[in-house]
């Protein structure tokens, strides 16, 4: 009895998702998502490994800035601004060092918050939208627009993970040893400061394209938890960052279905897929010992 | 005994940090193959010295040269631990390796001979058997010679050492300090700071005291 009972759910739980994915909006979405959820994962290890877990928050709002002053300006092409903005402030907040005035944290929070509130403020004073809340909703916590992508959409964040992932690549050996001993590398002459750089850049991009999936302020879930799961478990550079990409990819997969199914935002349902996966990854941890 | 041949000169070098001198009009020579070991006082400005020399602090007057075809980059350094290096998740192998990034370039990956390299510095520091093991799990003395295969990885001439022994157990330093002198028996010459003036004084070749406002 109990059995045939899951197994009509489970028929109708597929029926249900074919039906969904004859919709184009639906297979974007899941695409966009995997590679999104692929890209952000990347970079996390290092940024959890340099203590710039949060820079993603940070950047996220600036992005969210930027895509205020482009709705406003009548942009239709929001990237042409938000890319280059937030590429510019991530150079300028991964290179800041030690000797600056104002403290890496500290001008994180201010670059952050200050870009919100200017944001949200220039939303306010100059938009026409008839639905200003759900506007400034969907960019915080990216509720709905992961679902109305166009295939013009799909395409530049098809192109765009393609670059991050092999950027990634092929600075691979150098993202590793410069985020493990930066000072020894500059002084056996390598260059650690162009290599930032492109991390911070790549960073950027990565930041920009998360946001449709989660929204502003759920991007650092998405960076981190994949990273700190696999940390979890592994214990060398290689397999932490192999395995954070597939747990990212996985979740990011589970969340959308999820949510799909249940009708809950994409964004959060993706972030709780993840919590739940990293406290697994804890309890398998701690058994392996 | 060759004739001795300058490979660092420091000329009347002024150092310090946020406007502060810390070290003033400080002349030395090192020679090729010298041992030369660097004491003083917390505070005296021996981790700013070295920063100097390893090119990361330019000083605030005064020139070091570097002679005998030592060229900027070709210095190998063992730095003290970092927080980063902590909780960092990497092999010692993929630490060895991270000494060869030099010689990358625009190259992606390291080529044959250089991962050979690598293997070989790691079986000449005997942490060969522990290439696959997490580098924050080893003990004090074993992440020392890995950060030192990984030195040997990018020089052959210099080395620079910052505190190499601190936090070591007696046995683990006294293997790290045979090592050291081992090494610069086989021509490579060293640079290092410590405060323990009386066991690194009955290795080194030379020693430079640097004393507060002096």
């Amino acid at each position: 009895m109990f059995f045939k009972c899951t197994g009509y759910k489970m028929s109708e739980i597929f029926n249900k998702l074919y039906l969904y994915f004859q919709f184009p909006f639906v297979y974007y979405a899941m695409i966009a998502g995997i590679l999104i959820a692929l890209c952000s994962s990347l970079l996390g290890v290092t940024l959890v490994l340099k203590r710039f877990s949060f820079i993603g928050d940070g950047l996220s709002h600036v992005a969210f800035g930027a895509i205020a002053i482009a709705a406003v300006m009548n942009l239709t092409n929001q990237l042409i601004l938000v890319l280059p903005v937030t590429i510019i402030c991530a150079i300028l907040l991964l290179s800041s060092g030690q000797n600056s005035k104002i403290k890496g944290d500290a001008a994180l929070a201010m670059i952050s918050v200050g870009s919100l509130a200017i944001g949200y403020l220039i939303l306010n004073l100059f938009s026409k939208s008839s639905n200003l809340a759900g506007d400034v909703c969907a960019a915080l916590f990216g509720s709905t627009s992961i679902l109305t992508l166009t295939i013009t959409d799909v395409w530049i964040c098809g192109i765009l993970s393609v670059l991050v992932v092999v950027i990634f690549l092929l600075f691979y050996h150098k993202i590793f040893a410069v985020t493990f001993d930066e000072d020894f590398m500059t002084a056996t002459g390598v260059k650690a400061k162009t290599y930032n750089l492109i991390m911070a850049t790549i960073f950027a991009v990565v930041i920009v394209l998360a946001m449709n999936l989660v929204g502003a302020l759920l991007i650092s879930a998405l960076v981190i938890f994949p990273a700190l799961s696999a940390m979890r478990v592994f214990k060398s550079f290689r397999a932490v960052t192999i395995c954070a990409v597939i747990i990212s990819v996985i979740c990011a997969t589970l969340g959308i279905l999820i949510s799909i199914l249940a009708g809950t935002p994409v964004g959060s349902t993706i972030v709780a897929v993840d919590i739940v996966c990293f406290l697994i990854f804890s309890a398998a941890g701690k058994l392996k010992g | 005994m060759t004739k001795s041949e300058p490979l660092i000169t420091c000329q009347n070098l002024t150092l310090g940090y946020e406007g502060k001198i810390v070290i003033s009009d400080l002349s030395f020579i090192v020679n090729k193959g010298d041992y030369l070991c660097i004491t003083g006082n917390n505070g005296s400005g021996k981790s700013t010295l070295m920063k100097a020399i390893l090119g990361l602090k330019p000083p605030m007057s005064g020139r070091i040269i570097l002679d005998g075809g030592l060229a900027a980059g070709e210095i190998g350094y063992l730095p003290q631990q970092t927080m980063i290096q902590k909780d960092f998740p990497a092999t010692v192998r993929e630490v060895v390796r991270s000494g060869l990034l030099n010689r990358l370039g625009l190259r992606p990956f390291y080529n044959a001979a250089e991962k050979a390299m690598a293997e070989d510095n790691m079986k000449k520091l005997g942490i060969d058997g522990l290439a696959g093991r997490c580098y924050r799990e080893l003990s004090g003395g074993q992440q020392q010679r890995t950060l030192l295969a990984r030195a040997l990885c990018a020089t052959r001439k210099i080395l620079l050492l910052d505190e190499p022994v601190a936090g070591l157990d007696p046995q683990a330093t006294a293997d790290l300090y045979t090592l050291i002198e081992t090494l610069n028996h086989e021509g490579i010459t060293i640079i290092m700071i410590s405060h323990d003036v009386d066991i690194s004084s009955g290795y080194a070749t030379n020693m430079l005291r640097i004393d507060e406002n002096k």
